[in-house]
């Protein structure tokens, strides 16, 4: 991230640590949040994205670091005396009070004038799409209604940063995907900071300025969707962000000017030559499937051009591969298959020509097993 | 389809809950309808004769001033039972849902209390704050100076009552509103919370909005509980008594039928009050299951 002046970081989270008796549930995470950034945490279910949530609004406080907002210590200040809202990963509407009655609950706690609060809400109703709706009941509301609901309920209070538990977790794939849209065009409208946390990769990826992606309770790696997929910094953002094909290689020879990986099974490719590569090094290797080409064009020059055998096809609209496996070996390898008609041919047990740029691939030194 | 054992023979499942029946029979519908037919006749106390005498006993029941004073006893004694024991049930689950480390031992020992007998928590209460031995009643005497004598003075000796009564439904209220608070999912109540609502506010615009019908349930509860069933508390504290104010409408069904051998009066007494166990029944069979809930 680039440094820019103090003034226009909203939050800043530094070495915040929260255990619970033995377990450390978040582990010296340190981030900033510039002003009016969609930021995401991404990771597994359990690595922890909830309680450090939990710390920045307040519900808990962290057993090490500090967490600042614009500046200011939050340390010791309840939920309710920081700028911020959170949108539960059950959304948490009330359900005896009606859609009008949500949203004003937190303004009439301030004592706010009745038709302030009446203006206020209709206007933020109709920001988010729900003109007229502040006569329904909460259970009369589809999912998407509910939450947007949620977000209305949370806005009205205008908080510095607006916290969000997995809010799309409970809707459905398509609605899950249209709301990802609504919510990153809102988060542009309203201009307030977004921390999102999630376990979907493409929810992250797509609405994100910035993603860290996080496991075991600690960040892996704080960078732009673009370079998360791109420059993974560690084999499990590698593993957890997009597809990958992981296979564990030893450099077989070193020479000048060229570098050979082989894998296991002795499939032998040739590998970037980076400075620090020795003979024998041990390699996790990555490769998306879509940096393996079909049929490549026998122009390319300083591909890896090996043959492999279908062995199934995986059809999934524009997400499409092919299970191969790799010449005189069981290891399966995934294909992207471009639905352009160009590969309808492709059968099942036929014999194709792949390959792929070296330079694509990514590798990670072994890690130590500690035992 | 699913399969279902299949019996051929048709008496079988009469056969089967022919001892249901029978019990049932015995022990409720037969004694109903004796007292109801007893409820229309006049016996001497030694049961020699017996008159049909239509209305009559009811007529004299709702007559009798010393009938309506019960009936207005019994309704200060229950709304009091059940005020007390639900508000302090109440505020004990919501303590207790805050405290969270001793929240299994706390809930262990709040439920005892309900375990014991109506009769046996009377005799407890008596030895709290009988005038003459009850260790409490010495020290009101004592330390606050009150003149404290239920033996002589009929709101004492309610006020007794009540809590004699109260102290054992508390349990049974806390069990209710504890279940029904932790059916509360956390984060309704944080969510009030970062909209800056206070204890006090969340309680009451939340969680009490919610536990709503888990409060009406008990209400009913606690109504019934106090009409039919604190005959032991009354029977060992008082006797109805001083000067028949605790004589709550149970009391002197027993009172005037085995005490004082009017048989048709008491029948009369019974069936007023049976009457009244199915309208309540009734009403919170209704209420329940329309009014007092919330999907979702
Ligand atoms: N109050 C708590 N006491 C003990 N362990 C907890 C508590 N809250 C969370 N944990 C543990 O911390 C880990 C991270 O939980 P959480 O932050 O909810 O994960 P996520 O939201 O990423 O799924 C989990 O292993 C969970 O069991
Ligand atoms: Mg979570």
């Amino acid at each position: 991230m680039q440094e820019s002046g103090k003034d226009s970081i909203d939050l800043s989270v530094h070495n915040a640590t929260k255990n619970f008796g033995d377990f450390v549930a978040v582990d010296s995470v340190s981030f900033d949040v510039e002003k009016g950034k969609f930021f995401s945490i991404l990771g597994p279910s359990g690595c922890g994205k909830t309680t450090l949530l939990r710390m920045i609004s307040g519900f808990i406080e962290p057993t090490v670091g500090s967490i600042l907002i614009k500046n200011q210590d939050m340390a010791g200040r309840p939920p309710n005396q920081r700028p911020v809202n959170l949108i539960f990963q059950n959304l948490a509407l009330f359900p005896m009070m009606n859609v009008a009655k949500n949203i004003a609950f937190g303004l009439e706690r301030q004592k706010e004038k009745k038709a302030v609060i009446d203006k206020k809400t209709e206007e933020i109703l109709e920001r988010v799409g729900l003109p007229g709706f502040g006569e329904k009941k909460v259970d009369q509301l589809s999912g998407g209604q509910k939450q947007r609901v949620a977000i209305a309920r949370s806005l009205i209070m205008k908080p510095t940063v607006l916290l969000l538990d997995e809010p799309l977790g409970a809707l459905d794939l398509k609605l899950r995907d249209q709301m990802k849209v609504e919510l990153k065009t809102l988060q542009n409208q309203v201009g307030t900071t977004f921390v999102y946390i999630t376990h979907d990769q493409s929810e992250a990826l797509v609405m994100s300025d910035h993603v860290a992606v996080m496991n075991n309770g600690i960040f892996e790696q704080v960078d732009t969707p673009q370079n998360l997929y791109a420059k993974p910094a560690t084999p499990f953002v590698a593993q957890f962000v997009g597809e990958n094909n992981k296979w564990e290689i030893t450099i077989d020879k070193v020479s000048e000017r060229k570098a050979l990986g082989i894998t296991k099974e002795g499939f032998k490719f040739s590998m970037p030559l980076e400075e620090n590569l020795q003979n024998d090094d041990i390699l996790q290797f990555f490769l998306r499937p879509e940096s393996i080409l079909l049929q490549p064009d026998p122009s390319i020059r300083d591909l890896n051009r090996f043959f492999v055998s279908v062995k199934t096809i995986l059809f999934d609209g524009a997400n499409s591969r092919i299970l191969a496996l790799l010449p005189q070996s069981r290891r399966e390898i995934q294909i992207s298959l471009p639905q352009n008609r160009q590969f309808d041919h492709i059968k099942i047990g036929d014999k194709i020509e792949a390959g792929w740029n070296p330079g694509s691939a990514i590798t990670f030194p072994q890690e130590k097993v500690v035992a | 389809m699913i399969k279902r054992s299949f019996f051929k023979s048709r008496y079988l499942p009469y056969l089967l809950i022919l001892p249901q029946i029978i019990v049932t029979m015995t022990f409720f519908y037969w004694p109903a309808i004796q007292g109801l037919s007893q409820s229309f006749f006049l016996s001497d106390p030694f049961g020699q004769r017996s008159q049909f005498v239509w209305f009559y006993n009811y007529i004299e029941l709702f007559t009798d001033p010393l009938y309506l004073k019960s009936i207005l006893t019994t309704f200060a004694f229950s709304l009091a039972v059940a005020a007390v024991s639900l508000s302090l049930g109440l505020f004990i689950a919501s303590m207790a849902n805050r405290a969270l480390r001793a929240k299994a031992l706390v809930r262990t020992m709040l439920i005892w209390p309900y375990a014991v007998a109506p009769a046996i928590s009377g005799i407890m209460w008596l030895f709290l704050l009988h005038p003459s031995y009850g260790v409490v009643a010495l020290g009101i005497k004592e330390w606050i100076g009150v003149d404290w004598n239920p033996v002589l003075y009929g709101g004492d000796a309610m006020v007794m009552i009540v809590m004699a009564s109260a102290w054992k439904q508390i349990s049974y209220n806390f069990v209710f509103f504890m279940a029904g608070m932790q059916a509360i999912p956390k984060s309704l109540i944080e969510a009030a919370a970062i909209d800056g609502a206070g204890p006090f506010k969340r309680f009451w615009f939340i969680s009490f909005p919610l536990l709503s019908p888990t409060f009406f349930f008990l209400t009913v509860m606690n109504i019934i509980y106090s009409f039919f069933e604190t005959f032991g508390i009354i029977h060992t504290v008082t006797q109805g008594g001083p000067g028949g104010s605790t004589n709550i409408l149970v009391y002197k069904v027993y009172q005037d039928g085995f005490v004082g051998l009017n048989l048709g009066s008491s029948a009369a007494q019974s069936v007023v009050l049976m009457s009244l166990i199915i309208v309540i029944t009734f009403l919170q069979f209704r209420f329940l299951e329309k009014k007092v809930q919330y999907g979702g």
